[in-house]
């Protein structure tokens, strides 16, 4: 069974298109996020599920059941919104039983289920104080809390960490998969942060401009990025794209960056399948799939110069200028470099992504 | 260095200059305190022999008496239905968005503020007159609430404009209606906007002379403002005695309703929107 499925929704508001025709599926207990960089309609979708916005087409099922006629209240779904939007006049414990009280349940039970609730999100001592005597990080929890206690289908995360400090972000984020996993409820949790995607998710939906581009687990994301968008996104720092064309001699396979070539036999068969010899096409390489050689020892090495170079603790990153084209290369021997020293680089051939120029989908 | 001294002087004068200005504007307030229990009521502040026959004599009016369950009658009707009203439009007006909006919201404004009191006089007298109105309480509340609506609306639509909506998306998701989310949340929010407007209302309309003048008729339908004017003699003397007594015990309502929210609710608008 699906908790959660979405069937070619769009909504547009006026003439911008903000989600086109956005389909998945959500299973049961799964942590399902929707990263994308600002604008790209993640949001949209947590409150077209919701309830929040009406899509002009397309279906949403929650267990099962289409919601296009259901009012938020009746869809029973769990959100935590990204300023967490306690009512600031009531206190925690009013705050946390809301959802109880509008559903007219008895006293007792409400006390049970708050104190039930705040015990597991360690809150109790905070129950009778108001949202503003609280810090950030226990806002967050008793959104938290009042997304918990009605025992929703579903959880919908709206950047929930995003008010955070980095550090409470960090120790927030694992106390979140917990309690997930400890509830077995869905959540769907919205994002731009890939690095929290990457931590939290069982699987990732990603967006531009309202489309998905991708969905997979995070490994698969990383690993086999289906097109240009989910390359350069997902990464930090970001994959190295280049714009290049194949080259075909009778027993040479090149690619050409109109300065330097790099000779490719190795994977040619792979490549000369589905790209012409000639055809324009995006390089990539993640920045840890390159290493630095400090001489010219194997014929197929790019000679480069170090740009600059960024020291953060067990890595290093290091820009080189290879004419004018820069390639990032993540080290992890905490190399001794200088600006403008020569280094030769070395390209894995087994890690080379090529996509097509005309329609950013992968070709290997 | 500050010289201690030249400080000290100037300070001096500042003190004389803001205690002349204080003066100025206490020596009206001290008159309505004290003339009314002066047996001989004059236009100075002088303080003679304590007596409240003013007060005896003024109870035994029966105008002047009446006009206070006028002035209530009609100062918390208009109060309650502008409030209430300006409420529920001011937060669909807050809450949705249409073309011509703030056009409306503004030209309204415009309207009742600027084309008002004495330019509408003779149209709002012919109004009520073709109502059948003329010489009814309605005929005055309908003329205030109308007159209040836009800018309550006005001032209210401010207050839930800044409450963000997320909380009522919030109520929402959790399982309220539309209408319990605005009952629940977004009018506790917002009481200290109402009070307020409320407050604002009950003062102007307790104080309106104007239009319950134009439009009431029999005396004993007069409110306050309007009745006051029994103290002046034939030749248009004010009885000093009466007249005082009488001003004090209608400023006390709003002084007292003043105190009230004032403890109640407090006019620093400290805290209570930001989350």
């Amino acid at each position: 069974m699906h908790e959660v499925v979405l069937e070619k929704v769009t909504k547009k508001f006026e003439k911008v298109v903000a989600v086109n025709k956005v389909s998945f599926q959500v299973n049961e207990g799964e942590f399902f996020t929707l990263l994308g960089p600002s604008g790209c309609g993640k949001t949209t979708i947590l409150r077209l599920i919701a309830g929040l916005e009406l899509p002009q087409s397309g279906n949403i099922y929650i267990k099962d059941k289409n919601v296009e006629k259901l009012l938020p209240k009746d869809r029973n779904v769990g959100m935590v919104f990204q300023n967490y939007a306690l009512f600031p006049h009531m206190n925690v414990f009013d705050n946390i039983a809301y959802p109880l009280k509008i559903r007219k349940q008895s006293p007792e039970e409400i006390i049970r289920k708050v104190s039930e609730v705040a015990e597991n999100l360690q809150i109790k001592e905070l129950l009778s104080r108001k949202p503003n005597q609280i810090s950030g990080g226990q806002q967050q929890r008793v959104a938290l809390g009042r997304a918990m206690v009605q025992e929703p289908n579903v959880f919908l995360f709206d950047e929930p960490l995003s008010n955070l400090d980095a550090k409470l972000r960090i120790e927030a984020r694992s106390f979140l998969k917990c309690l997930q996993k400890e509830l077995q409820t869905a959540a769907i949790y919205v994002t731009h942060d890939q690095k929290e995607a990457l931590a939290i998710s069982d699987r990732i939906a990603i967006l531009d401009k309202g489309v998905i581009m991708q969905i997979g687990t995070p490994r698969e994301i990383y690993k086999n990025p289906e097109n240009v968008f989910v390359a350069e996104f997902i990464g930090d720092p970001p994959m190295n794209l280049l714009d290049c064309s194949l080259k075909c001699d009778h027993n040479k396979t090149v690619l050409d960056f109109s300065q330097i070539t790099l000779d490719i036999s190795p994977i040619k068969d792979l490549v000369r399948e589905k790209v012409n010899d000639g055809e324009a096409i995006i390089f990539g390489i993640r920045p840890e799939d390159i290493t630095i050689e400090y001489e010219d020892i194997s014929p197929n090495i790019i000679r480069g110069e170090v740009f600059m170079v960024e020291t953060l603790g067990p890595e290093t990153i290091i820009h080189v200028k290879i004419g004018d084209l820069i390639l990032t290369v993540r080290d992890f021997s905490e190399p001794n470099l200088n600006m403008g020293e020569t280094v030769w680089l070395k390209i894995d051939l087994n890690s080379v992504y090529i996509y097509k120029k005309e329609d950013g989908k992968i070709v290997i | 260095m500050f010289n201690q001294r030249t400080n000290l002087w100037h300070n001096f004068w500042i003190y004389m200059l803001l205690f002349s200005i204080v003066l100025f504007f206490i020596l009206p307030m001290l008159w309505l305190v004290i003339a009314p229990f002066s047996s001989k009521a004059s236009l100075a502040v002088k303080i003679t022999l304590p007596s409240l026959n003013n007060f005896r004599e003024l109870f035994k009016n029966k105008v002047a008496m009446l006009a206070f369950k006028n002035s209530f009658i009609i100062s918390f009707s208009s109060t309650i239905i502008v409030t209430i009203t300006s409420m529920l439009a001011a937060y669909a007006l807050s809450r949705t968005n249409f073309k011509w909006r703030s056009t409306l919201l503004y030209s309204l404004l415009l309207f009742s503020t600027v084309v008002t009191g004495i330019a509408a006089m003779v149209p709002l007298f012919v109004l009520n007159l073709r109502l059948g109105l003329i010489d009814s309480y309605l005929s005055v509340i309908f003329v205030f609430i109308g007159g209040f609506l836009p800018v309550s609306i006005f001032i209210i639509k401010d207050f839930f404009d800044a409450i963000p909506k997320d909380y009522e998306e919030a109520a929402i998701v959790a399982g309220s209606t539309p209408s319990q989310g605005f009952f629940r949340i977004i009018l506790p929010l917002s009481q200290q906007g109402m009070v307020v407007i409320a407050l604002y209302i009950f003062m102007n309309t307790w104080g309106s002379f104007l239009m319950p003048f134009i439009l009431l008729r029999s005396v004993n339908k007069y409110p306050i403002s309007v009745a006051i004017y029994n103290f002046f003699t034939q030749e248009g003397l004010p009885l000093l005695g009466l007249l005082s007594a009488y001003s004090l015990l209608y400023s006390i309502p709003v002084v007292v309703l003043y105190i009230i929210i004032n403890k109640k609710f407090g006019f620093g608008f400290h805290g209570g929107i930001k989350g």
